[in-house]
């Protein structure tokens, strides 16, 4: 495979967000709060080194034929409120899956007046594919616009309570 | 918010800057001295582009051993666009899109 052009080996996104790191731990670590923003679907984490991480599909998207499981991964490094290190690989396409592991790190700051900083890296190597979908040049194909539209979403449901994922209300 | 956003257009309206964030579009993660070689400028003068693009947070630096890696954070820019094109304009949008399609086809 010839991926020496594409050079999305790393990826990272930053936002910040009014609320505490452990709100925004919950968020990412709770299926009650990860079905509301970017793809939905619970997560799930069995919150140790080595734990089972999987993330499951949205309704949506077993309406469109995928399997129950998007995402079956495993926890790296955990210290909440703070930091989560795991394998983000994601089995719901083909394509993505023969790809094979891929490393998340997720990083929660010292709140400031309030707001917390959270910075994703998304270690790509090796997963060009997927480094299109996380990027969100795929998004107009209908495939979700990424990280930075996920973490839209986070921030969102987290400062408003509503969820850009709710239907717009009718008229 | 507001302030967030002040700097978001102010970091954006300068086509140097605007540059700078296309080559790391274009391959993300490099060094001042990368990004210095692609421009008709001096050092200090991408460093002083690079620090406002920081502050607007449409660039995320990191270190890798010595080196300091600046990324492309598109977050800021994806919180304006779902603020204001909410899925009630996006559908009018679309709608306008099609016509000119439509439109250029038959032309």
């Amino acid at each position: 495979m010839t991926t020496i052009e594409t050079n999305l080996t790393t990826q990272v996104y930053r936002v910040y967000i009014k609320a505490s790191p452990q709100a925004i731990w919950d968020a990412i670590t709770q299926a009650e709060w990860t079905d509301r923003y970017g793809y939905g679907g619970g997560a799930e984490y069995d919150m140790k080194p080595g734990g089972a991480f999987r993330h499951l599909s949205s309704a949506g998207m077993r309406a469109m034929g995928a399997g129950e499981l998007a995402v079956d991964g495993e926890v790296i490094e955990c210290d909440p409120p703070r930091k989560l290190v795991q394998t983000w690989p994601m089995v719901m396409a083909p394509e993505i899956a023969a790809e094979g592991f891929t490393r998340l790190t997720y990083e929660i700051g010292e709140p400031k007046d309030g707001v917390t900083k959270l910075t994703v890296i998304h270690d790509l190597e090796g997963a060009p594919e997927l480094a299109l979908l996380v990027s969100g040049s795929m998004e107009e194909t209908g495939a979700g616009g990424g990280w930075a539209w996920v973490l839209s979403g986070l921030k969102t449901v987290l400062e408003t309570g509503s969820s850009l994922n709710d239907p717009p209300a009718p008229g | 918010m507001a302030d967030d956003d002040d700097r978001v257009f102010r970091a954006m309206a300068d086509p140097t800057r605007r540059f700078l964030l296309d080559l790391l579009f274009e391959r993300d993660g490099r060094t001042l001295t990368e990004l210095e070689s692609e421009l008709e400028m001096t050092r200090f003068g991408v460093m002083k582009h690079l620090r406002l693009l920081e502050e607007a947070g449409l660039v995320v630096t990191r270190r890798s051993g010595r080196e300091k890696l600046h990324y492309l954070n598109p977050v800021p820019i994806r919180l304006i666009h779902d603020r204001w094109i909410d899925k009630y304009t996006e559908h009018h949008v679309s709608a306008l899109v099609d016509l000119k399609k439509q439109l250029e086809e038959r032309a």
